[in-house]
């Protein structure tokens, strides 16, 4: 079906037709056609935030919560200059969405008109693709090509560039239609190749699998085949950060996290099995350690859809293409098949070895009655909100690594935290973006004071839009990540890593028309969790915490899994010894 | 059939043979690369090997199917096995990317150049210039009493070659092309 109408229509009738029911955006010169589209309909509601770049993080939340794509719609040059954070955000995360920026007009462009930036230019590096349309009759279609290319593949942001006489001049608006782009990534993996896995699972007597955001991403039916795998296997299960929840904590083969910060027994066991099946998880640094030391005995396969991902970082002895709900369904046939075979005595020797790595409790900290311990109050979190419906995101730092390391996620798409990039100031707004797609659910923003400075602006959007949002601040009155380091590799040279001057924390919230809540007594602190829980509306809990606490397990960089620090847990000759039985 | 149209296990290096065979050797690829024909495809391009801190020795451009908006660009590259198949497979996630074929792997392919030289010389020089020229199969495409300008097409290897034999006689200005390149054969 075509008809005429204007480009600023076509945006709006596009974005209904692609289904989108929110828009966070911010209006300037160059959208104002679109803008007035947008006020004279109801069907997408339009989330008017404070910051171009909580727009992006909030697209972003409702992306990771949803699944579907997030949808921003910003100003030319300023808009969208400070939209690129979100979008290298996102990017790095393989976060779908589709952001509109409008540009000068197009004879204008080129002459440094008054807010011309060279958006395409400047976001390309930091889209997955994106776009100038200078046709208004090409306009539609290529908002129908964003939606697929941001969610097709690898899922990443795309940026449209639509100039304000683009908008206002009429064309021909076409509905979408399957895609006929060229751009179709393959979704099957080789069965060859699974086969090869298959036998390799078969065999394997200290196997592990390495699971990353690619199998959220994949969707809920790759969550749901990797959980009938891991259970037909008897395999223990490790993720990254960015996986969390897509195998459920309570799991009984469920490791914990890995990497840097991860736990002890999930390092361990990646250094020592003999195969690793990393699944839509792409060996960043934060992962492997040193290269050259990481799980030196192991045949690794991985699974991924983006081909650039295999043998990036290490090498891929069993590498496969494809989507992961389709090759964990490939090989779970196959498996099957096959006589659904594994090495289950040398295994069941495996697990053990890893029960007596859990034993050495490497989340244990030393708990006070004076202060509040961070790991405290995730703990307390974690026990007086896990029955709820609820959402997680969180800030960067210490915070969010205790937050991985003490909530306990059973589903997907309930973790939002910003990975790749590691931006402080993601939290908050994406939170906004969660609770819009979710409006009876308990969000909570697990935050440290500095990250969460950077964007808190948007209380005036949680306010004005009733969003409930909770932002739970670990205040530590430090860059305590930042901190952590100078303390461990800078000598205890604490340049610039504290946080002076900071608000008042209660009286700012009820400066925005919200709620604020302090604590800082470790007996208060489940009564103040639950005031904040039972309280309906924005709330900013403000958790003093002790300033100097570290966050353990680490890896320091350059090191390897097997040279992990263990803080409280520590007990020298543990480490050497059962480290020493597998390198 | 592999997204990126290259049909599988027709090289042992296509971009979906993922076996890895990695050594520290830097190896010299040329590769060709089959794109959309739209704003901004080039720049991507040059933008991912910037970026990713990769190499260009040599890019060449130009449309080649006005009616199906396609261009390819010819990239000769360095690097060790392991980057060069990293830089195949970023290639080919460029959306408007169509293809990427190694013709270095899915070889043998004919690699040519064209290169303009300006000589400026007198005497026994300019004569000496004219004589190599001839046995260099170079045209002269401009000259006057005290210069030439010769134009010559061949492997990168030859054109250096002639542009060192000049560079005493006078060698005034180069403009080279950089490398076009196609699979021999059918
Ligand atoms: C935008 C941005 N700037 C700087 C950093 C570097 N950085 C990482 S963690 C951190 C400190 C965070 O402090 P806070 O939010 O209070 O969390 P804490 O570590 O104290 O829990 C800094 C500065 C970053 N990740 N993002
Ligand atoms: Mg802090």
């Amino acid at each position: 079906m075509t008809r005429e109408m204007t480009g600023a229509k076509m945006v709006v009738q596009a974005l209904k037709d692609q289904g989108v029911d929110t828009v966070f955006g911010y209006p300037g010169g160059a959208v104002l056609p679109i803008y007035d589209e947008i006020f004279q309909q109801n069907d997408i509601r339009h989330i008017l935030v404070r910051h171009e770049q909580g727009a992006v993080h909030a697209a972003e939340g409702y992306a990771r919560s949803t699944g579907k794509p997030g949808v921003v719609l910003v100003t030319s040059g300023p808009g969208a200059t400070n939209a690129v954070t979100g979008l290298t955000d996102a990017l790095m995360d393989s976060i779908p969405l589709v952001v509109l920026t409008g540009q000068v007009p197009t004879f204008l462009i080129g002459s440094d008109a008054f807010q011309e930036a060279d958006t395409v230019g400047i976001t390309r590096p930091c889209t997955k693709h994106n776009w100038l349309v200078k046709d208004p009759d090409a306009l539609s279609a290529t908002i129908h090509e964003a939606f697929h290319v941001a969610t097709a593949g690898r899922p990443g942001p795309v940026l449209i560039d639509i100039p304000k006489d683009v908008q206002f001049a009429a064309g021909t608006y076409s509905a979408p239609k399957p895609s006929t782009s060229h751009y179709q990534p393959r979704v099957k993996g080789d069965l060859e190749e699974i086969t090869e896995l298959v036998a390799a699972i078969e065999k394997a007597k200290r196997p592990v699998f390495y699971t990353g955001g690619g199998v959220i991403n994949s969707g809920p039916a790759a969550s749901q085949l990797l959980r009938e795998l891991v259970e037909a296997t008897g395999f223990p299960i490790t993720s990254t950060l960015m996986g969390l929840g897509a195998y459920p904590a309570s799991g009984r083969n469920w490791l914990g996290m890995l990497g840097m910060h991860g736990l002890y027994e999930a390092n361990m066991a990646m250094h020592g099995c003999d195969l690793m099946i990393a699944i839509g998880s792409r060996f960043d640094d934060r992962i492997t350690g040193r290269i050259d030391a990481f799980s030196p005995k192991s045949i690794k396969a991985h699974i991924d859809i983006d081909p650039s991902s295999i043998n990036k970082v290490i090498k891929a002895d069993i590498p496969i293409v494809g989507d992961v709900a389709h090759v964990l369904e490939d090989i779970l046939k196959v498996w099957k098949a096959r006589g659904r075979k594994t090495n289950a005595e040398a295994v069941s020797k495996w697990q053990s070895q890893i029960g007596d790595w859990r034993k050495i409790n490497c989340l244990a900290f030393t708990g006070s009655d004076k202060t509040i311990k961070p790991q405290y109050a995730l703990q307390r979190l974690e026990a007086l909100t896990k029955d709820h419906d609820r959402y997680i995101t969180t800030e960067v730092g210490q915070h969010q690594m205790w937050a991985a390391q003490f909530l306990n996620f059973e589903d997907p798409n309930r973790w939002m935290t910003s990975g790749g990039l590691g931006t402080m100031g993601y939290g908050f707004p994406a939170s906004i973006g969660v609770q819009m797609a979710h409006p009876d659910a308990l969000v909570i923003n697990v935050a440290g004071e500095a990250s969460w400075l950077m964007n808190m602006q948007e209380m005036g959007t949680a306010v004005q839009f009733r969003l409930p949002v909770k932002q739970f601040i670990l205040n530590n009155e430090r860059l305590g990540m930042v901190r952590q380091w100078q303390e461990l590799l800078h000598g205890e040279r604490y340049s610039h890593s504290w946080s002076e001057a900071l608000p008042d924390f209660v009286k700012l919230a009820e400066a925005f028309g919200a709620k604020g809540i302090i604590c800082k007594d470790p007996a208060d602190l489940d009564d103040a969790i639950m005031e904040m829980i039972n309280y309906d509306g924005p709330v900013i809990f403000d958790c003093l915490v002790e300033k100097h606490e570290n966050c353990f397990p680490m890896i320091p960089s350059g090191k390897a899994h097997n040279e992990m620090l263990l803080g409280e847990a520590e007990t020298q000759g543990v480490i050497d010894t059962q480290g020493a039985a597998l390198v | 059939m592999s997204a990126l149209h290259i049909k599988k296990g027709a090289t042992k290096h296509s971009a979906y043979n993922l076996r890895p065979s990695f050594s520290d050797v830097q190896e010299r690829h040329t590769l060709a690369v089959l794109v959309e024909n739209e704003p901004g495809v080039l720049a991507r391009v040059i933008g991912l090997f910037s970026g990713r801190g990769y190499n260009i020795e040599s890019l060449t451009v130009a449309e080649v199917d006005h009616t199906g908006h396609r261009s390819r660009i010819t990239i000769v590259t360095t690097g060790t096995p392991q980057v060069i198949e990293q830089i195949k497979a970023q290639l080919g996630r460029i959306v408007p990317v169509h293809e990427v074929h190694d013709l270095t792997v899915e070889g043998p392919s004919v690699e040519r150049e064209l290169a303009m030289l300006k000589v400026v010389s007198d005497g026994e020089k300019r004569v000496e210039a004219l004589r190599l020229a001839d046995i260099f199969r170079a045209n002269v495409v401009d000259s006057t009493l005290g210069s030439f300008v010769f134009e010559i097409t061949g492997a990168p290897d030859k054109i250096d070659a002639f542009a060192d034999l000049m560079r005493p006689l006078g060698l005034a200005e180069i403009a080279r092309t950089g490398v076009a390149a196609l699979l021999r054969g059918e």
